[in-house]
């Protein structure tokens, strides 16, 4: 197959990768560094979509940006009170606030399942409009969320260097320090909570905006892609600086996206693409215990095999 | 400085698991009162920290805090004018942080989204190099990768470094190899004494109850009782201490660890 036949669906797998990064960072603020598993993500990523569209549609495309964000904050803000105000697990407090955001985000589409924006003006057409006859012509959707993750990881390279940023990480690294310090930790959670999933309203938002509609099941499965690129992006850039391990996101999301198009290449329907993505997640999750599982496999293969001898 | 007026605690109340840690405990320490605190296994010398620190509410009474009633205070708000060390030396820090990062978090200080500056980084520096364990080199390294020696001495760094109205120690040479406990303590008594703080420790050393600070109290099943300070405790011996707690529990102390020590 020639360069250019492939490019186009390079490019696809980068926007994908790209947009669907913002989730990744949210998840390596909320995971990665305050140990909360948001499982609130798939309906928040929906949300996001949603309300861009919507605020999109009414004529104002680059107040959806903020508004989109806005929503995030408030849905990361419900699963925050729930797990450190009313004494539910945080696991199932995302899981609540999944399932009651189904029904919100069904009203903010106006009691509808699917929006449509091919008529609307978007971020994207604007841009598209701006880098018509320029070499960049049909980049924008690329440049969009190159600008927008470059600026989510800039954020939280200086954001987790402040006070505030180092206390958000102490109370995921260790729980039992916090909680003898003068750090209130029901405020940092919230704090990174709202934040991470403020950088989920994002990639929801972008994504709809990019793909020119919104669709009920736009976010669903996304917290287990968003982990799979999480677990690859860590395998290649785990350890070093914040910015460095955030760049390792969107790469690990970049690399899922185009792991993704190779297999669709390869004539595998389309909804087995899901099931590719859990494989990854326990790939990546298990593979490691597993490993640290093998000597004593190993041995007690080797000492059975001396039984039979 | 301390006050606890006729603190009473009972975990579990009304089950079969009922335990009464602490019975009408009062207690009042002076400014720089520096007290060490010795009692069987179970007497209630965590108990009464907890209670002092804010880990749960008492079933009756009240503390106040350099004058101020802090009963109903919260954990993390109390802990802007307490220092507190376990006896687990992983308790005190994060190990995925640096050493600086976890310094600055104790530092406090400037606003939320205020970053670590230059002149700060100096001044932790300059602390960490007190501590004589070449740490000041390795300001940029993951907190996990120290021993729990260097752990527990960056710990007490960190709880003293905006001084602390008051400083809680729970036994916390107790993990630490014999030499390590040494090196730590020391530097425990010269921080106290530089800083002037008002200090509780726990300890099974019973020595080391008697040679430190200027008051011991002994605990047993959740009351103190015996409080020694000024003339009676100079010239203490273990032996005396001994004495006096059979006299008092009508039973031999039978702590192994604190005998052997």
């Amino acid at each position: 197959m020639s360069l250019s036949a492939i490019w186009p669906l390079v490019q696809t797998a980068l926007e994908l990768g790209v947009t669907c990064s913002l989730t990744v960072l949210a998840l390596f603020l909320s995971y990665s560094m305050l140990n909360v598993c948001d499982l609130s993500t798939d309906g928040c990523f929906t949300l996001g979509a949603a309300v861009g569209a919507v605020v999109a549609i009414s004529g104002h495309p680059y107040l959806s940006i903020p508004a989109a964000m806005g929503a995030g904050v408030l849905s990361g803000f419900v699963t925050a009170v729930l797990q450190t105000r009313m004494g539910i697990e945080s696991l199932l407090a995302g899981i609540i606030v999944n399932t009651g955001l189904y029904s919100i985000n069904i009203a903010v589409m106006g009691k509808s399942s699917l929006l449509n924006m091919n008529k609307t003006q978007t971020v994207f057409t604007k841009l598209g409009g701006l880098l018509a006859d320029t070499p960049l012509a049909g980049y924008q959707e690329l440049l969009i969320a190159l600008a927008a993750a470059a600026l989510v990881i800039l954020f939280l390279a200086l954001f987790l260097r402040t006070r505030l940023g180092l206390a958000i990480r102490a109370t995921g690294n260790n729980p039992d320090m916090v909680r003898s310090s003068s750090i209130n930790p029901i405020f940092t959670t919230t704090v990174g909570l709202c934040i991470a999933n403020a950088f989920t309203g994002l990639s929801g938002c972008l994504l709809a905006q990019s793909q020119k509609s919104v669709n009920i099941d736009i976010g669903s499965g996304m917290v287990t892609i968003a982990l799979a690129s999480l677990l690859i992006g860590q395998t290649f850039m785990g350890r070093g600086s914040i910015a460095k391990r955030a760049v390792g996101m969107v790469l690990g999301s970049v690399i899922f996206r185009l792991v993704y198009t190779i297999a669709l290449r390869l004539n595998m329907p389309a909804f087995m693409l899901k099931l590719v993505s859990s494989v990854i997640v326990i790939a990546a999750i298990a593979g490691p215990y597993l490993r640290t599982q093998l000597p004593m496999l190993k041995r007690r293969l080797a000492g059975s095999g001396k039984e039979g001898t | 400085m301390l006050t606890l007026t006729h603190i009473s605690k009972t975990f579990n109340p009304g089950t079969v698991n009922e335990k009464t840690a602490l019975t009408d405990v009062s207690l009042h320490l002076d400014p720089g009162d520096f007290v060490t605190i010795i009692g069987a296994n179970g007497a209630g010398k965590s108990t009464l920290f907890n209670a002092i620190a804010g880990s749960f509410l008492p079933d009756t009474g009240s503390i106040a805090l350099d004058g101020r009633d802090v009963t109903f205070q919260p954990e993390f708000k109390r802990a802007k004018a307490i220092g507190r060390l376990f006896q687990d030396p992983m308790r005190g820090s994060a190990p995925s942080m640096t050493i600086e990062e976890n310094l600055a978090l104790a530092a406090g200080g400037g606003g939320w989204l205020s970053h670590v500056s230059k002149a700060e980084k100096a001044a932790f520096r300059d602390r960490l190099a007190l501590l004589g364990m070449g740490l000041e080199d390795r300001m940029r390294q993951p907190v996990g990768l120290l021993s729990g020696g260097q752990r527990q001495a960056l710990t007490l760094l960190m709880a003293t470094m905006v001084p602390p109205k008051l400083l809680l120690l729970d036994e916390h040479t107790a993990a630490l190899d014999p030499g390590t406990a040494e090196k730590v303590l020391t530097l425990t008594e010269s921080i106290v004494r530089e800083g002037k703080l008002t200090c509780l420790m726990i300890t099974h050393n019973m020595s080391s109850a008697l040679e430190l600070g200027n008051r011991t109290l002994m605990m047993d099943s959740g009351r103190i009782l015996l409080d020694l300070k000024g003339d009676e405790r100079r010239g203490l011996t273990v032996d005396d201490l001994l004495r006096m707690f059979k006299e008092n529990v009508g039973k031999a102390l039978d702590n192994d660890r604190m005998l052997l020590s």
